[in-house]
């Protein structure tokens, strides 16, 4: 993991002690809170619907065992002894006092944490796939260009009061798990025509309102070059993206009423400012970054060793959550484990603090030390020998966090909504348990197999509702709370967005809207399609005819 | 009379600033001899600003652009640029254009919406005088240079990042 250096550490400081005082002027009545708005959201502080909210980052979702149990100790001395982990790699908390967050802050900074631009209109915490450095195919790692993106985008002085919120991911993966392409810049790592690894950038994507995929800027550069890019693309942002309305003040839609060809041109004038200047990214920088994400010391070990594969034929359960929640890991003998925080009954993304202390004992035990947060809510020990997942398991299971619902049905993403957050529509979380409550056992969830449901409060779509297979959004219909469903959507690499099914439902219908959508998938499906799969074959007709067919 | 801070100093304001609608009558009515003409007096009336007896510098609000002056930037001892409200954000970006891409060496002026938790992002752009709303404690803005001791970008003292010199 990336470790501070006496620069970091005195930036972090600086901002801390900046950040007391604006508070402290603030409290004395000497800031007005318009003012004091744009400097509190770039320290993660939002004014709630019950109490502030604290949104602190997690660079690239990347959590030592020391530092998840220094969110333990603030959701527990600072909270009501809870965190959740949200869409974009960040942990919230929801009831911390005002005058107490300075301290908060102080208490992350001792574990090289913060909650510097989680918020406002600024560079936001940058995200990557959570396999980053262990999955099998990969061209390489993205997390040292997610650091050097975090430091250059840090305090940058430019690009502090941007039209809007600006979100950057990084995938370095075959398989994209970080919805690069619906971000305000999405970067893929790829391999150029002749070998070489660079970058190919994408600029425009977003969900809320206008969901939008990112379209292609620079097809490739060199890695030197990233920087530069990055910074021509703000440039043109800052000075061109509309301030006259909120709603269309994102990067998306500058583009779109620019013209691609006319925005590309744009960014390659700046670009031509910048292009070689001191901006250049050296080679001794990526190699500096580079070394704190080399290997953990991995021990030679066998693949399927039968410390694994005697309880899989005897332990059925093992065997279930094996079967979801371990991926294969370009290291033999090791594998990736996803710990999915999707109880029933529990908002999606929730920890408590004794969880998170637990999960650090795990880390420690089985991970080098190391976890990483998913923009699915879920944990990962990215670096687990075979022959300890059994054990892991049986602890897991000790304390009911060996949920095998990873990907499947009641795997769903969820913002806060409605019983937090004051921007909502409707209640989003109530929406989630209830279908998790009518798929409630592990035969039909397998049955129905991998899909991805994602629910909303309300148009800003935190819960990404446009890019699920099945997509619920909260709307106000005249001061009563209904749900549009949409289907077809994903943020995979071949990323798509949903389509709108028809009328909106009341929360009471929901669950049997599910159950008619999986019916007509389970009664369609061909061989092993997954929901996705034959969606996109019949399209949205035959789910339309069934959800609406008037009753008999 | 508004506060002005240069070379981390409180000193007094000599520019007289026009209004954006001002017209070439404006100049001849004032009072002072060191007026700030906004970009479009300077577009239209040229030869009447060129013929006013005493300074000229001049203005650009938060949605014009430098690009349109660029060959006569060195014409001005002061370009200042608005903040119509703080938290509009493009002056950061012209800042930069005429400190690191059209080498502009002449004072860079913050008018408008100067506030003290934005100087020290605007000393890093290029602005080097701030001309402080008037609510504003001016020992509180000269202290808000030393918010940061270091930066991970270019510094307007200097160009490198810190990559460059860690």
């Amino acid at each position: 993991m990336y470790q501070y250096d006496k620069y970091d550490e005195q930036m972090l400081d600086d901002r801390i002690a900046q950040f007391r005082d604006q508070t402290k002027r603030y409290i004395a009545g000497k800031l007005s809170d318009a003012e004091f708005l744009p400097l509190r959201l770039q320290n993660g502080l939002y004014i709630q619907r019950l109490a502030p909210m604290l949104r602190v980052a997690i660079p690239y979702g990347m959590l030592s065992s020391q530092q998840l149990r220094k969110l333990s100790f603030i959701a527990n001395h600072f909270d009501k002894g809870y965190g959740h982990f949200t869409t974009r790699q960040n942990i919230q908390f929801n009831w911390p006092a005002l005058e107490d967050i300075p301290d908060i802050l102080e208490s992350l900074a001792e574990v090289q944490m913060h909650a510097i631009q989680t918020s406002g209109n600024c560079i936001r915490n940058t995200t990557t796939d959570q396999f980053a450095g262990a999955a099998q195919h990969e061209i390489e790692d993205s997390r040292p260009y997610c650091e050097i993106i975090r430091q250059w985008s840090s305090f940058h002085p430019e690009f502090a009061y941007l039209p809007r919120k600006f979100k950057i991911a990084v995938c370095g993966t075959e398989i994209d798990q970080a919805a690069t392409q619906v971000h305000d810049i999405g970067i893929y790592i790829v391999k150029g025509s002749d070998g070489e690894v660079g970058f190919r950038i994408l600029a425009g994507g977003g969900l809320g309102r206008t969901p939008i995929i990112g379209k292609v800027i620079f097809e490739y550069i060199e890695k030197k070059h990233l920087l530069t890019a990055l910074e021509a693309i703000l440039r043109v942002y800052n000075q061109l993206g509309r301030r006259d309305n909120k709603y269309k003040a994102r990067i998306k839609i500058l583009i779109k009423e620019t013209g691609l060809e006319k925005f590309k041109a744009l960014v390659d004038q700046e670009w031509d400012k910048l292009k070689d200047g001191a901006l250049t990214l050296t080679d001794k920088e990526i190699k500096r970054c580079s070394s704190y994400f080399i290997a953990p010391p991995y021990l030679a070990k066998e693949n399927n060793p039968t410390q694994l594969t005697k309880p899989l034929q005897q332990n059925a359960l093992f065997n279930s959550w094996y079967s979801q929640n371990v991926t294969n890991h370009k290291k033999i003998g090791y594998s990736i484990v996803t710990i999915a925080l999707k109880e029933t009954g529990v908002a999606p993304g929730d920890v408590t603090d004794r969880q998170l202390d637990y999960l650090a004992d795990l880390a420690d035990e089985f991970s080098f030390g190391e976890a990483r947060v998913t923009h699915h809510q879920n944990i990962v020990l990215a670096d687990v020998e075979q022959e300890q997942l059994y054990n892991l398991w049986n602890k897991l299971n000790k304390k009911s966090m060996a949920s095998m619902n990873l990907n499947l049905l009641t795997d769903i993403i969820c913002c806060p909504g409605g019983d937090f957050c004051a921007l909502a529509n409707a209640k989003s979380i109530p929406i989630a348990e209830s279908i998790q409550r009518r798929f409630n056992t592990e035969e039909i969830l397998k049955e129905i197999g991998e899909v991805r449901i994602n629910i909303s409060g309300c148009m800003n779509a935190c819960g990404h509702h446009h890019v699920a297979n099945i997509g619920i959004l909260g709307v106000d219909k005249k001061g009563q709370e209904f749900f549009q469903i949409s289907l077809g959507g994903s943020s995979k690499n071949n990323a798509s967005l949903g389509k709108i099914l028809g009328p909106a439902f009341s929360r009471r219908e929901i669950p049997t809207v599910m159950e008619k959508i999986f019916d007509v998938y389970l009664d369609n499906r061909v061989d092993s399609e997954e929901f996705i799969d034959t969606y996109n074959r019949l399209g949205i007709e035959p789910f339309k005819n069934s959800v609406y067919a008037k009753s008999n | 009379m508004q506060n002005l801070i240069k070379n981390n100093e409180l000193i007094t304001d000599t520019w007289e600033i026009l209004e954006k609608s001002s017209g070439p009558d404006a100049l001849a009515a004032s009072s002072t001899n060191s007026i700030m003409v906004p970009l479009n007096l300077w577009k239209l009336y040229r030869n009447e600003a060129e013929a006013y007896s005493g300074n000229i510098a001049i203005w650009l609000d938060s949605d014009e652009f430098i690009s349109e002056i660029k060959s006569e930037i060195d014409e001005f001892s002061v370009i200042a640029l608005n903040f119509p409200v703080f938290s509009d954000g493009r002056s950061y970006t012209t800042a930069r254009e005429l400190r690191q891409t059209l080498n502009y060496e002449g004072e860079i002026r913050a008018i408008g919406d100067v506030l003290r938790d934005q100087i020290f992002y605007m000393s890093r752009c290029g602005f080097d005088s701030f001309l402080l709303r008037p609510d504003q404690d001016a020992q509180a803005c000269i202290d808000a240079f030393r918010d940061f001791q270091e930066s991970y970008q270019s510094t307007s003292v200097n160009q490198n990042p810190l990559f460059r010199r860690r």
